[in-house]
């Protein structure tokens, strides 16, 4: 997590994706205002894995999510045709693909809460603008990863 | 970041400058900032200061007798190798707590710029590299500096056995007894010191390392009520968000105004000087030039994440109040990567204009020479700079220097200091 190789899966984000490029298109038209910053697409809370494995969704434990503070997430996954997952193992990392950089700090599933209720801790945001944050899920389902964009 | 994105974004930024008309002395608000704006202007003036939460890893730390014994450690040049450093040498109190120099100067030249205190207790980082996670460990650092105060922990103790025993023992409880301890002893770069200290039992040891710890949560207790004060700026957010006419004490010039659409908007400032304290508290490299003199390499974070994690008086070591669970930023720190290759802190810009020399140490002169330098973006001398090349005018650049000016502002006053945060004899 946060390794090297992440930081620049990160960075050539941008370059590789229709998506990324909508967003940076987004912040030339509409500088000055930080949420313009958000990409306009895709800011669900729910959503499938890359290989439609899960279905998981995030839960901030102070909405809106604020800005350089330390904050818990309950992270819930379940099985595409809808069974809880408890029994995982998942990492976190993230970052902000237009500015090359990643999660400021380390977040950690720290333990499962039940009914596919994960607790993760340490998520932090040090500024406003377009996040990525992603999951990297392992269970006896498989092995999949989902990511959701955050407009701070 | 293109050319033609930049070109788009300065014609956005043409109508900087057009939001207040003048009715005799007095600007009046125009409405001219949008709700989203009038929000980043909130975030970024005092009233969004966040309260100043308990420090659990410092249970002395809303003490106000440890508060006065900090003040006075903190003004005491005895503290120091030789007598002549206190914490006040390089945090001059009527100078925002700095000095003003590239390099601080102690008992010796250190490699880094003095960072002012002002709302440092906010931060969850100390130092450009946030090496220590509190101020109470902060302030330990230079005590024990070979080049800042030049003393060890075991002179300090005396110090205060001998100066300040019965303020220390109302706070902290009874002193050890010092009758076998060495007057200069600790683990510090002088070995004569250093072998006096590893021939010291451990209890003993540890007792010295425990009224150390207390001397800076004593400190930091007398710096956490060091805040900034209220500027001009924030006056201004305040009638804009009223919606009322401003006074002379809120008004900002037109090329304040501009500086500050530039710094919310085309320039980018805020996304990493954001908040009340104009500052992520996070690191970042951006490029800065190596000093003009030679210093021994300097990784900024790369090295002060790894040593606040093993620091022998951060928030989940044994000298510590806090339960390991208060412990989160420190828990969840990112301690290796490229990123944190020279990553320094972005520091508070509250009374930046008042404070060159700029960067961590102090190698950009003037305000505008910081400001050339995140136009130009220049590659890291090591690491990956962050930054893209924004264009400024020489006229906007100039807007920025003025509405940089309108964040400075007096310190909080605590009871019983002058308006400088000296304590009033």
């Amino acid at each position: 997590m946060h390794s090297p190789h992440t930081s620049r899966s990160w960075r050539r984000a941008p370059a590789r994706s229709a998506f990324a490029m909508a967003a940076v298109s987004a912040l030339a038209m509409g500088c000055g205002n930080l949420r313009a910053d958000a990409p306009s697409p895709d800011i669900q809370t729910v959503k499938a894995s890359t290989h439609h494995l899960y279905r998981a969704s995030v839960r901030p434990d102070v909405t809106p999510i604020p800005v350089r503070r330390l904050q818990r997430w309950t992270l819930h996954l379940e099985t595409i045709d809808g069974r809880s997952v408890d029994t995982a193992t998942v990492t976190m990392d993230g970052g902000m693909p237009q500015h090359g950089h990643g999660l400021p700090t380390s977040p950690r599933v720290t333990r499962a809460l039940g009914n596919g209720d994960h607790l993760v801790e340490g998520v932090k945001f040090n500024m406003g603008g377009w996040w990525v944050v992603r999951f990297a899920i392992a269970s006896s389902a498989g092995t999949d990863t989902v990511t959701f964009n955050l407009g701070l | 970041m293109t050319r033609s994105l930049v070109t788009r974004m300065m014609v956005g930024a043409g109508l900087a400058g057009i939001g207040a008309a003048t009715i005799g002395n007095v600007r009046q608000s125009t409405g001219a900032w949008t709700p989203a704006e009038l929000a980043t202007l909130r975030s970024l003036s005092l009233r969004s200061l966040e309260p100043l939460g308990a420090d659990a890893s410092n249970r002395y730390a809303g003490n106000v007798q440890a508060a006065a014994l900090g003040r006075d450690l903190f003004f005491d040049t005895r503290l120091s190798g030789n007598g002549k450093v206190s914490c006040a040498t390089c945090h001059v109190a009527t100078r925002d707590f700095q000095d003003g120099k590239p390099l601080a100067d102690g008992v010796g030249r250190t490699a880094r710029r003095t960072m002012p205190i002002a709302g440092t207790a906010h931060s969850p980082w100390l130092f450009w590299d946030g090496r220590t996670d509190s101020q109470w460990a902060q302030a330990l650092g230079p005590l024990e500096s070979a080049v800042e105060h030049g003393g060890t922990r075991a002179q300090y103790a005396h110090i205060v056995a001998e100066q300040y025993r019965a303020q220390y023992e109302t706070v902290f409880g009874r002193l050890p007894d010092l009758t076998t301890v060495p007057r200069h002893a600790g683990p510090v770069a002088d070995s004569t010191a250093r072998v006096a200290w590893d021939r010291m039992p451990a209890e003993a040891q540890e007792q010295i390392s425990r009224v150390y710890a207390n001397i800076g949560k004593a400190i930091a207790a007398y710096e956490r009520r060091i805040e900034p004060g209220v500027s001009r700026f924030d006056r201004y957010v305040d009638v804009e968000l009223a919606g009322a006419p401003h006074t002379p004490e809120s008004a900002l010039t037109r090329d304040e105004e501009s500086g500050l659409r530039l710094f919310i908007g085309r320039a980018r400032c805020v996304t990493c000087h954001n908040g009340a304290r104009l500052t992520d508290d996070h690191f970042h490299n951006t490029g800065v030039p190596l000093p003009a003199v030679t210093l021994p390499a300097d990784s900024g974070r790369a090295v002060g994440g790894r040593q606040v994690v093993s620091g022998e008086f951060n928030c989940t070591s044994r000298y510590s109040d806090a339960k390991p669970e208060d412990c989160e930023e420190l828990r969840f720190a990112v301690t290796s990567g490229p990123e944190l290759i020279r990553a320094y802190k972005t520091p508070s810009l509250r009374n930046v204009s008042n404070r060159a020399p700029y960067m961590h140490a102090g190698q950009i002169a003037s305000l505008d020479g910081v400001i050339g330098h995140y136009a130009a973006a220049p590659a890291a001398p090591f690491g990956r700079s962050e930054l893209v090349p924004v264009r400024l005018s020489p006229n906007e650049r100039h807007q920025l220097i003025a509405f940089l000016g309108t964040l400075s502002g007096p310190i909080a006053v605590p009871p019983g200091y002058d308006k400088a945060g000296v304590p009033r004899p």
